[in-house]
Order: structure tokens, then C-alpha cells, then sequence
């Protein structure tokens, strides 16, 4: 092969694989759409709002793990920290009042982000891979959760919980989606266009030639960090109005379901590239799958096989796709 | 006071043999008494399953790698073993030993042919092989599983009452390891990969081969600890492992071996699940709740790591 085929080749499939990147998401997530729809004619607003509510803390969690590994790192703290907010929600805001609980649900998402700058600042100054701290803290944070409840309990007042629940707040779309919407679209969106969302996409792509461009990048992971735990917090407050309870245990499933929705959404782990779109849409995709199972009458149970085969799958097909280029 | 710096620094086992006798040393001092022939009997015990949890894992870190599969494959092969009982006890431990066997496969074709992180990689197989246990489960509801006595005894048993017998399996794979690291070629291939696996590549070694066997391996050792872990506490539930991810990092970690790979070695792991364990220990006597155990433990844990970090650097 003549270096300019060699040249074409690998252009061809850098390209595919790109493309597959960007568009894979969508297209598989319609894709489930439609399966369910042939599976379960049935299929209407009630089902999206259930869909929606149900995928809501996933969904936070999704966001969070992408901002997060957008710039590089991995946090495998997630789910404690959601259990963290859950559990804090579920019991101060007990015996509160309506907008008493709001005003607790800002507070709760600070705490988020403290959390978040922890894991971030222990990152930065201990020089311990990110792995390694974020396995560390969210064994800490497990104990915290456990620490503010024991055992399942709490709760909220219902006008909270209707928030979640209910489809008044807009004509179309259900209230939970739109919550979804809303967090994404006023915290991550207007970052993701600023210097402070630039300087992430730097950092996560290479440190060094960030350094050299002006941007801090042990700032800039504090920050990535920081705002992941304001969508854990997020998605903690999320839990406890979709479920009405705090659990201390809850929160373990988000911590790999997080990644799992990153990695299926087509973030890259090497940081840098990606949005939080697919990560997004993965969520609802991983929510969607074991109520197709339930359709289907399968045990529900199946839905955490497909996952993870889903994740080895799609990492398996982008590996393949590298390793093709890496012959040609 | 710079000098015994500098030789901890040259012998960073030396410092944490050291931590080790502070802790122990400590326990005895808090409460006099604890320390005896029986005590020193029940951490081996205890740490066995831990340390060979941390040797695949080191041989999986000393290339750059991570496995996080490790608890869930601990966990099915002592379910395996224990609802397969029933069909004879040499084939139940053949069933156990072969889910190691095929996760690793698994874990090694995404690793190492496909070159997808260690990371997602195992997190995948792990969910798959937790899922799969799952719903396994719902079919063995109706049967009694049981652990045969010969793994109880390997996991919970004494000879004269002291020696722990899963030492007797913990230090054949203790000195299989030393061995293998230190004086094959394989071995040296391990590290040589974790330290630049582009060179190995360029030397005409056939990386993918090492990293295949090494995630085998990994993943057989793990399904190996399940067995003693299922023997030592005779039931065989769903979240039996679970607790033992983190540990199995850490007694690395703390060990000495580097995450980025190419440098360490079992030694220190046999340490660091030592610590451990011995920490354990000392938070058991502390009379706190379960949660702030669970803090103070991981802060610990963070602390070490922090500190080893400071003193190679």
C-alpha cells in the first residue's frame, strides 16, 4: 500500500470513529425508542414522565462523571456523594416547609460542591492518582452518608416531591425532564462556552500545553471536581424527590452507572473531548433498558448484564476501530 | 535523622515493616494484653484472602493497569462453589476456578488485543459478571448452598489451633509470585511493560501476550480469594467481596507499587495487606460506630498513600 492510501485509510477510519462518537449516541437511544415503542404500543406520556423521573439522579450522576472526566480525571465517588445529598435531603427537609425545602435543596447542592472541591484539592496536593483518591473518598463519604441516617428513613413534603412527579410546570414536557433541562442548560451550558469551560477541555486534553497557554490546571481540576459535585448534589436532591426517602446505601449503584452512561455516551476517558450530551442520553438509555425488560416480561435483573456488556462492547468496538487504523 | 530518611527512602519495605510494628506496637499499648500468639494467628488468617486479592491486582498495576473486576469475580466463584456443592466438591471448585478463567479472558482480549483502558474494561466485566450472579441467583433460590468442608477448612481452619491454613496457600503463591517477578522472564516483561510499553513494542516483544496472561492471571487469583473468603465465613451471599475493592487497591498502593506501573512488587503488597488488616483491627477495638470506622479508614488509608507518595517523590 502506497503511503497515500496508507494516509487515506487511517484518515477514513480516524473519521468513522469520530463520527461514530458524535452521532452513536443519539441514534442508539432513538434507536431503544423505537424497540420500546414496538415492544410496548402502549407507550405514552405517562411512560416518558416515569422514564424521566426514574433516569433524573442518573442523569446528574452522568454529568457529573463527564464534566469530570472531560478534564481528565475519573471519580469514582459519585454515588457516595449522591447518597451524601440524598440522605441529608431526605432528613432535614423531614419536617420542613415547602419553600423551606428549597432553600435546604441550594444548600445541600453547596455541599456538593464542597465535597466535589475535596476530592479535587486531595487530588491536586497528594499527587495520588485520581482513581485511587475518589475509591478513598467515597469510602469516607459512604460513611458520612450512614453517619446522617443509619437505615432507610426521612422524607419531604409532598408539594417537593410533586416537583419531581407532577407534569404542570410546562403544556409539553414532563417535570422531570424539564428539571433535567434546566440543570444542564443553566449550569453546564453557559460554562462549557466560557474560559472556565475552555480551560476544562485544555486540561483534560493536555496538562502541560494548557500550563503553557496560561490556564491553571490544578485550578481547573479543583473546579471540574467541584462542579461534578454540584450535579451529585444535584442528583442527590433528585433521588429524594423521585423516591420520597433517604437511603445511605442507594447511592453505590450511581457510581458505576456514571461511568458506564460516560463511557456509552462517548466521552473519551483520555479526557478533552466529549460533551455531556450522549452522557445524558446514555442515562436514559441505561433507565429505559430495564423497563423494556419488564415490557418483555425478563427479569429486570438482566437490565445490569446489559450494561455492563454494553460498555465492553462499545469501548471493544472503539478499540477495534483503533486497532484497524493502527494495521492499515 | 536525614540519613534514616535516606535509607527508608532507598528501602521503602524497611518503612513499612516499621509502620507495621507502630501499629501493632500501638494496639499493645492501648490495650495491653491484645497481642498474643492467637492474635497474630487470626491477622494472618485475615489477611490472607486480602493479600492474594492484592497479588493479582499488583501483577495487573506493575503494567499501568487497574482490575476492578476482582471483588465481583471473588464473590461469583464462592457463589458458584458453594450452590455447585451439591454436584460434587472437585467440580463445584473446577466451576469456580472457571469463571476466573473466563472473565480474564474477557479482561485480557479488551485489554490487551483491543487496547481498551483496564479501567472501563473491568468495570464492564465486573457488572456483567455481578448481574449474571444476579439473576443466577433467582435459579438457585430453591437449592441449599453449602461450602464443603474442605474449603471451610482452608478458610477458617488452624493447625494446632495457631497456624492458620490458608498461610500454607497464601506463601505458596507468596513464593510462586517472588518468583515470578523477580526471576522470569516474564516477570521482567511486566515491568518492563508498565514501564514503556512503546519500547517493548519496539524491542519485537509481543506485548499483548503479557498483558493477556497477566489479566488471566489476575482474575484467576481473585476467583482463588473468593474460595478462601467463602471458607472463612461459611455463606455464600451476593455482596461477600464487595467490601474488598478498595482493600485490594490499597494494599498495593500502600505497598509501594505505582499505579503508572513498572515499579514495585509483591513484597510490599504482602506488607500492605498486613497494615491493613492490622488497622482493621485497631479500629474494631476502638469503640466507635460502623460509619466513622468507615471514615477513619479511608482517611488512613489516604493519609499512607499521601505519605508514600511524599517520600519517593
Amino acid at each position: 500500500m502506497s503511503a497515500a492510501n496508507k494516509m487515506e485509510a487511517s484518515s477514513a477510519a480516524h473519521s468513522l470513529s469520530r463520527y461514530l462518537r458524535a452521532t452513536g449516541m443519539p441514534l442508539l437511544f432513538l434507536a431503544s425508542i423505537l424497540a420500546t415503542l414496538a415492544i410496548h404500543r402502549d407507550f405514552g406520556a405517562f411512560d416518558v414522565q416515569s422514564l424521566a423521573l426514574g433516569a433524573l439522579p442518573l442523569a446528574m450522576a452522568a454529568t457529573a462523571q463527564a464534566i469530570v472526566v472531560i478534564s481528565g480525571g475519573i471519580d469514582l465517588s459519585v454515588g457516595s456523594m449522591i447518597a451524601v445529598a440524598n440522605v441529608l435531603s431526605a432528613s432535614l427537609m423531614q419536617h420542613a416547609s415547602f419553600r423551606q425545602s428549597l432553600g435546604l435543596a441550594v444548600l445541600i447542592i453547596l455541599v456538593g460542591a464542597v465535597q466535589g472541591a475535596i476530592n479535587g484539592t486531595l487530588i491536586v496536593l497528594s499527587r495520588i492518582p485520581d482513581i485511587v483518591v475518589t475509591l478513598t473518598t467515597g469510602f469516607i463519604w459512604g460513611g458520612v452518608a450512614l453517619l446522617i441516617l443509619e437505615r432507610p428513613g426521612g422524607g419531604a413534603p409532598s408539594d417537593f416531591l410533586e416537583i419531581g412527579a407532577g407534569a404542570d410546570l410546562s403544556p409539553v414536557l414532563p417535570n422531570a425532564l424539564l428539571l433535567l433541562i434546566v440543570a444542564v442548560g443553566v449550569i453546564w451550558v453557559p460554562i462549557r462556552s466560557s474560559r472556565l469551560g475552555l480551560s476544562l477541555y485544555a486540561t483534560g486534553s493536555d496538562p502541560i500545553a494548557a500550563f503553557r497557554s496560561g490556564v491553571d490546571p490544578r485550578l481547573a481540576r479543583i473546579l471540574a471536581y467541584g462542579l461534578g459535585g454540584v450535579f451529585c448534589g444535584i442528583g442527590g436532591v433528585a433521588l429524594t424527590m423521585t423516591t420520597g426517602i433517604g437511603a445511605p446505601l442507594a447511592g453505590a449503584y450511581y457510581t458505576l452507572s456514571s461511568v458506564a452512561a460516560v463511557v456509552i455516551g462517548g466521552v473519551s476517558l483520555n479526557g478533552g473531548r466529549g460533551g455531556v450530551l450522549g452522557p445524558v442520553l446514555a442515562a436514559l438509555l441505561l433507565t429505559l433498558l430495564p423497563m423494556d425488560l419488564i415490557f418483555l416480561n425478563i427479569d429486570p435483573n438482566y437490565g445490569q448484564v446489559i450494561q455492563g456488556t454494553l460498555i465492553v462492547l462499545v469501548v471493544m468496538i472503539g478499540g477495534f476501530a483503533a486497532f484497524m487504523q493502527g494495521r492499515s | 535523622m536525614s540519613k534514616a530518611l535516606a535509607l527508608l527512602r532507598g528501602h521503602t519495605i524497611l518503612a513499612l515493616v516499621l509502620l507495621l510494628a507502630v501499629f501493632v506496637l500501638g494496639i499493645e499499648i492501648a490495650r495491653p494484653g491484645t497481642v498474643t500468639p492467637l492474635w497474630v494467628s487470626n491477622a494472618l488468617l485475615f489477611a490472607a484472602p486480602l493479600a492474594i486479592l492484592g497479588a493479582g491486582q499488583t501483577l495487573v498495576m506493575l503494567t499501568g493497569g487497574i482490575d476492578l473486576s476482582v471483588a465481583s469475580v471473588a464473590t461469583g466463584s464462592a457463589y458458584i462453589l458453594a450452590t455447585n456443592a451439591a454436584s460434587g466438591d472437585g467440580f463445584a471448585l473446577a466451576l469456580a476456578l472457571v469463571l476466573g478463567l473466563a472473565v480474564g479472558i474477557v479482561n485480557g482480549l479488551g485489554v490487551a488485543v483491543l487496547r481498551v483502558q483496564p479501567l472501563v474494561m473491568t468495570l464492564g466485566t465486573g457488572l456483567m459478571v455481578g448481574g449474571a450472579m444476579t439473576v443466577y441467583s433467582q435459579y438457585m433460590l430453591a437449592s441449599q448452598p453449602h461450602v464443603p468442608a474442605m474449603i471451610q477448612t482452608l478458610g477458617a481452619g488452624k493447625l494446632i489451633g495457631l497456624i492458620p491454613v490458608d498461610l500454607f496457600l497464601w506463601a505458596a503463591i507468596a513464593a510462586l509470585m517472588l518468583f515470578t517477578l523477580h526471576r522470569t522472564g516474564f516477570g521482567r516483561l511486566l515491568y518492563a511493560v508498565g514501564d514503556n510499553r512503546e519500547a517493548c513494542h519496539l524491542a519485537g516483544i509481543r506485548v499483548w501476550r503479557v498483558l493477556f496472561l497477566d489479566y488471566v492471571l489476575c482474575a484467576l487469583l481473585a476467583a482463588i480469594a473468593g474460595l478462601v473468603l467463602v471458607g472463612g465465613t461459611n455463606a455464600a451471599d451476593l455482596s461477600l467481596a464487595d467490601v474488598y475493592l478498595l482493600p485490594s487497591v490499597a494494599c498495593v498502593i500502600i505497598g509501594g507499587t505505582s499505579i503508572f506501573g513498572g515499579r514495585g512488587g509483591y513484597a510490599g503488597t504482602i506488607v500492605g495487606a498486613l497494615i491493613l488488616t492490622v488497622l482493621t483491627s485497631i479500629l474494631t477495638l476502638l469503640d466507635v460506630p460502623e460509619p466513622v470506622k468507615q471514615i477513619l479508614y479511608g482517611a488512613i488509608i489516604l493519609s499512607l498513600a499521601a505519605a508514600y507518595a511524599r517520600l519517593t517523590a
